[in-house]
């Protein structure tokens, strides 16, 4: 069933948000921790720690990038699927009429790259749909087809 | 145990199915003391005149409410001024008694004013409560949607001949009402007028008749517990505990911890033995009732179309035993003492028992329910060797059902109509084998109700055909019962 619907990615700019984050913690600790091993071994000490820091921080770069490609959304007729994770694979499907609210969060950075997460709950707990990444604009018109939706079709508990 | 006594034990517990009329228990509680019913929050005498029905305006609690609310309160207070007269009558006495004395003027003027605040009221169909003197708080709970009314009466509350009245609303989170505390004999009625209110009937129409299904014998009680992983747990700590204590009597002191490590395993038994201490279960229109309790004890009823899973344990220990014990996830969470939400406990509707009562039960709940025959394929063998041989699934028209667990073999039975989402699941391995996993999710977090490890192929169409079965089994859900449809 995961091939005949048309799957929504979330925006690329996540890709790019995530991979600036990243640049931001790895920069600094592979700098310091290259010094450190330089001042108390030697040169050739530090220039190794570097390296491999900076060897594990693209194993990362990667892992992100598969992780942010894996994530999709596709709008059905009556509900909402969800697909994400590369190892533990993922598919999640939401019927509108269970859906109790929707919310979407911007924190200060995804803020800055424009983006927001669009979160929908229902009355189970173990029903995680969150999508993040979405263009602003995008979050808004998914929040209120759901919202929509969910009004038309609700259910009882 | 010897199979004589195990067979005794098993014959403790029969079903019993009497004929359909008003239990002793609803009928005892209608006709009432009628002589002790004066005063400002007087019900309605057997004549079913009412006196007071609920129109009237803004009523109290009970004065002694304040009394029983601070509870185990009380207690510590009472041990700190004890063991402060002691140590002021050791020296020369004077000034320290009128600070207990004061002490006990500002506890008794709180409690007084704490009262005075109080009030209640039903009104268009709502019941309101007002309570606070500085930050005045104004609770309003519509009737319409009222999941159950618990009587509880705490041990303290027992003695005055108190009891309250704890609202389950159908919200899962946010305060649940509670009137603590009205005259029992009050408190029954009170319950019986606002469940009629909260089903659109008359307020004072009878309460429907129940059935007994089933009683819990205590004896099968305390034998299931003592049999249960933490009560061998217990059983153990205190023997070895014991023992050291015996042995190196020098070594008590360094103790201590264990011995509160020890009373908070006792109180967890303990708490486990009241809330199964002479339960019934009996069944009426609007769901099922449950009364329960040794010290402190509580009538509570689950509504029919409120369950959302159930679930059947069958412990290693209980297995030779043949014993079972069957619990239900209700929408909304029940309050216990002080608002304190029930931690992770379901509500066991039988404690324990053997599989008919077990059975028996289930299709009072879930009429015609599934069994789980369609085994994991063989090769999740490899994948889960502990749990394969109890993986399996099963379904009916309206009703899934499946099976799981590495020691002790738990059966879950999820109404379609209250599947809330559904995640199908594959980690690396079950890549390796082919083979995914599909969750049902439903309310409340307690009962996971999973088809673990099956057939990629499978798990692929069942997928693509359970949300439309759900979608169908909610439009087609049955609508709740009359309440008082004759």
């Amino acid at each position: 069933m995961n091939d005949a619907q048309d799957w929504t990615a979330p925006s690329t700019r996540l890709l790019v948000m995530r991979r600036i984050q990243l640049a931001l913690i790895a920069t600094p600790t592979i700098t310091t921790v290259g010094l450190l091993g330089a001042f108390i071994g030697s040169a050739g000490l530090g220039g190794l720690l570097a390296l491999v820091i900076a060897a594990v921080v693209l194993a990362w770069e990667r892992l992100l990038h598969h992780r942010i490609r894996a994530w999709a959304y596709a709008e059905r007729e009556d509900d909402l699927l969800i697909r994400r994770g590369v190892m533990i694979r993922k598919l999640s499907v939401i019927p509108y009429g269970r859906m109790q609210f929707v919310d979407v969060t911007a924190g200060p950075v995804e803020r800055m790259f424009g983006l927001a997460t669009v979160r929908m709950h229902t009355a189970a707990a173990a029903s995680d749909a969150r999508i993040p990444g979405l263009l602003a604009a995008e979050a808004a018109r998914l929040r209120d087809a759901l919202a929509a939706l969910g009004e038309a079709k609700a259910a009882g508990l | 145990m010897n199979s004589a006594d195990e067979h005794s034990a098993m014959d403790g517990t029969a079903i019993q199915r009497l004929t359909a009329g008003p239990s002793r228990a609803e009928a005892s509680a209608m006709a009432g003391p009628a002589g002790e019913q004066a005063g400002e929050q007087a019900g309605e005498r057997s004549d079913g005149q009412p006196i007071a029905g609920l129109a009237g305006g803004w009523r109290r609690l009970h004065p002694l409410s304040p009394l029983v609310r601070a509870g185990r309160h009380l207690v510590v207070l009472a041990t700190l001024l004890l063991s402060g007269a002691v140590t002021h009558q050791q020296d020369s006495g004077g000034q320290g008694r009128y600070w207990d004395l004061a002490v006990v003027a500002v506890v008794v003027v709180i409690g007084v004013i704490s009262w005075l605040v109080t009030r209640w009221q039903v009104d268009n169909g709502t019941l309101r409560i007002e309570t606070g003197l500085l930050r005045r708080s104004s609770q309003r709970y519509p009737l319409s949607q009222i999941q159950a009314i618990d009587l509880v009466e705490s041990g303290l509350a027992r003695v005055l001949g108190l009891a309250e009245l704890h609202l389950r609303m159908a919200a899962s989170g946010g305060s649940a009402g509670r009137l603590a505390c009205l005259r029992k004999a009050d408190a029954e009625i009170l319950r019986a007028r606002l469940l009629a209110l909260a089903h659109g009937v008359a307020e004072d129409s009878p309460p429907p008749p129940e059935q007994l299904l089933v009683a819990l014998s205590t004896r099968r009680l305390a034998t299931s517990i003592l049999l249960s992983g933490q009560g061998v747990v217990t059983i153990g700590a205190t023997v070895v505990f014991a023992a050291v204590a015996v042995a190196i009597p020098a070594a008590i002191g360094a103790l201590g911890g264990a011995v509160g490590l020890l009373i908070g395993m006792l109180t967890a038994a303990w708490r486990r033995f009241n809330s199964g201490f002479e339960l019934t279960v009996s069944v009426a229109a609007d769901g099922l009732h449950l009364r329960s309790g040794a010290i402190q004890t509580a009538t509570e009823t689950i509504p029919f179309g409120r369950v959302q899973a159930v679930q059947l344990v069958e412990p290693l220990l209980w297995r030779p035993l043949r014993w079972c014990r069957l619990e239900v996830e209700v929408a909304g969470r029940r309050v216990r003492n002080e608002n304190r939400p029930e931690g992770r406990q379901l509500r066991a509707v039988l404690p324990v028992g053997d599989h008919g009562q077990a059975a028996f039960l289930l299709s009072q709940l879930i009429p015609a329910a599934p069994t789980a025959d369609r085994r994991a394929p063989a090769r999740a063998r490899w994948k889960a060797p502990l749990r394969y041989r109890y993986l399996a699934w099963g379904d009916s028209k309206t009703c899934i059902v499946t099976t799981n667990g590495r020691v002790r073999r738990v059966t879950r039975w999820v109404p379609l109509e209250k599947v809330q989402s559904i995640r199908r699941v594959q980690g690396p391995l079950q890549r390796m084998f082919g083979l995914a996993t599909i969750h049902l999710d439903t309310a409340g977090r307690r009962i996971q109700a999973e088809l673990t490890d099956r057939d990629v192929e499978e798990a692929d169409h069942q997928l693509a055909v359970i949300p439309g079965r759900c979608r169908a089994a909610r439009r087609t859900a049955r609508l709740p019962r009359p309440f008082h449809g004759q």
